[in-house]
C-alpha cells in the first residue's frame, strides 16, 4: 500500500474539476490543485479577497502588493479576469454561484459536517476568516486532507469533536488513502489506493463504510 | 463649489473622537489606509472600536494603532496571523475585546449598515459556536442566523484615484472593503494616490459614487505638507 503524496492528491482533485467551473481553492493544501489544472481548459479561480480569473504567482521582482490572494500571497490576473469588493465576493459564494470549493480540514463527519477553523484549545486565539462562508457557499464543497493524524487517528469521524465550521456541507473527501462521497446516510468509498482493502480502511477509520457499486 | 478635498491628513481625521467606532479598509496590508492611520495615531483619539478584516500586520498601520493602545475593541474575521503579535499580546493580556465575525457576514453586515437594512438572515455560521444565542429561522428549507448591521462613525479607506466630489476608483485587490465601508459610516475619509479633475474619472467606471464619501485626501500632497511642517 502506497499513500498518495500531496501532489498526487492535488492532481486527483484537479481531475474532477471540469472546464468552465468557477472554483475557490482554500489556503494551504488545496492551493496545490491549481498546479494540476489542465492548461488547455478554461477554469475560473476565485479568491475571496476580490478577484476572479486568478493566475499563477508572478515572476520574482514582478510582485504587486495590491494584487494578492486570500492567503495574502502575490498572484497574477489572467486576461479577462476582474476585481470586485468583498460583499460581491461573498455573494458569489453564499449565493451559490461558485461551483466548487476545495478546503482543508481538521475533521469531517461522515454526514458532511466540517471542522476546519478552530482546534477548540482554550488558549488559542480564534480566527475564522472566510472558512464558514466557503464551507456552506459553493454548490459542492470538497475537502482535501490526510486521512489520519500523525498519531493515527482518523480525521473522517462519526461526529466532529472540534468546533464545526458548517453542517452537512462537504460532499466529497480526497485523502492520501481513499476518496469518499458523503451524504445523510454516511460515507461511501469511491476509490482506494492499491493494496488497501475496504476492511483495512474500516479498521483504520473505525467507521462502517460502504463501497461504491462499480459497473 | 463643492470640494471634499482636505489639505492634510491631520485635518482629515481631526474630529475623530474618543470612543468612536471606526471602520478601516484593507485585507491585510492591501488597501489599508496607512497614512490616515498614522494621522489618527498622531491625533490621539483613544478607546476606539475598530472594524477591519484583520487585527494588524507587522509594525505599521492598524498594528501601530493597536500598539499605541488606542483600541478598546476590534470587530474582525481573522485576527490571528503570523505577524499579528501586537494584537496577540493585547488579547492575551485581556486589554482588547474581540468580536469575531465570519468574513462574508462581516461584509454583509457592513453592506446592510450602509444600505439601511435592520439586519440579515445568513446561512454562514449556522450551527457553529459563532451563532450561539442568536435568532435563527428556517426559510425555504434552509437554516439562517440573524445578524445585526454594522455602522460606524468614521470609515478610513484607501482608493487609487478620487475627485473633489468624492468619486473613487480602486486598484486591484486593494478594493476589498472600501466600497462597502464607505457606505456604512457617517463620515468616510478616503486616502487616494491622486486627486484628478472632475470629469476625468469615466462615469461608467466609478466604483464608489461621491455621495458615500465626505473627505478625500491625496497622500502625495499630504505627505509633502507633513514634511514641510515637520
Amino acid at each position: 500500500m502506497k499513500k498518495l503524496d500531496r501532489d498526487q492528491m492535488a492532481a486527483r482533485v484537479a481531475r474532477d474539476i471540469p472546464e468552465g467551473a468557477y472554483v475557490n481553492l482554500g489556503i494551504g493544501l488545496p492551493t496545490l490543485v491549481a498546479n494540476f489544472l489542465p492548461a488547455d481548459k478554461e477554469i475560473f479561480l476565485q479568491s475571496e479577497n476580490g478577484l476572479l480569473g486568478m493566475g499563477p504567482a508572478p515572476a520574482k521582482g514582478e510582485e504587486d502588493p495590491e494584487l494578492i490572494n486570500a492567503g495574502k500571497q502575490p498572484v497574477t490576473l489572467l486576461t479577462g479576469g476582474c476585481f470586485f469588493h468583498h460583499a460581491d465576493s461573498f455573494a458569489m459564494m453564499r449565493g451559490g454561484h461558485l461551483d466548487i470549493c476545495v478546503l482543508g480540514a481538521f475533521q469531517v463527519s461522515v454526514t458532511g459536517d466540517l471542522a476546519n477553523w478552530h482546534t477548540g484549545a482554550p488558549d488559542a486565539i480564534p480566527a475564522v476568516g472566510g472558512a464558514m462562508d466557503l464551507a456552506i457557499g459553493a454548490k459542492k464543497t470538497f475537502v482535501m486532507m490526510d486521512l489520519l493524524t500523525k498519531d493515527g487517528q482518523s480525521k473522517l469521524v462519526r461526529q466532529c469533536s472540534y468546533p464545526v465550521t458548517g453542517l452537512a456541507c462537504v460532499s466529497r473527501v480526497y485523502t492520501d488513502l481513499a476518496v469518499f462521497d458523503l451524504d445523510a446516510d454516511g460515507a461511501t468509498v469511491i476509490e482506494r489506493v492499491d493494496g488497501l482493502s475496504l476492511e483495512e480502511l474500516q479498521h483504520l477509520t473505525g467507521l462502517p463504510l460502504r463501497a461504491a457499486l462499480t459497473a | 463649489m463643492i470640494d471634499k478635498c482636505m489639505a492634510t491628513l491631520e485635518a482629515a481625521v481631526a474630529d475623530v473622537f474618543d470612543g468612536a467606532r471606526v471602520m478601516i479598509g484593507g485585507f491585510g496590508t492591501a488597501g489599508m489606509p496607512d497614512q490616515l492611520i498614522e494621522a489618527l495615531i498622531a491625533h490621539g483619539a483613544r478607546d476606539l472600536t475598530i472594524v477591519n478584516n484583520n487585527a494588524g500586520n507587522g509594525e505599521t498601520g492598524l498594528a501601530a494603532l493597536l500598539k499605541a493602545k488606542r483600541v478598546r475593541k476590534i470587530v474582525c474575521s481573522f485576527p490571528r496571523q503570523s505577524d499579528s503579535h501586537h494584537f496577540d499580546a493585547l488579547y492575551r493580556a485581556g486589554e482588547i475585546e474581540l468580536e469575531l465575525v465570519p468574513q462574508g457576514n462581516l461584509a454583509a453586515r457592513i453592506q446592510a449598515g450602509g444600505s439601511g437594512l435592520g439586519g440579515i438572515f445568513t446561512p454562514t455560521g449556522y450551527g457553529t459556536t459563532l451563532a450561539e444565542g442568536k435568532e435563527t429561522r428556517r426559510i425555504d428549507g434552509r437554516d439562517y442566523v440573524f445578524e445585526l448591521p454594522i455602522h460606524a462613525d468614521f470609515a478610513l479607506i484607501k482608493a487609487h484615484r478620487g475627485d473633489r466630489w468624492g468619486n473613487l476608483v480602486y486598484r486591484k485587490t486593494a478594493r476589498n472593503f472600501g466600497p462597502i465601508m464607505a457606505m456604512a459610516a457617517k463620515t468616510t475619509i478616503a486616502q487616494v494616490g491622486e486627486i484628478v479633475p472632475l470629469g476625468e474619472l469615466d462615469p461608467e467606471h466609478i466604483v464608489t459614487p461621491g455621495i458615500f464619501v465626505q473627505r478625500v485626501v491625496a497622500t502625495s500632497i499630504a505627505t509633502a505638507a507633513t514634511a514641510r511642517t515637520a
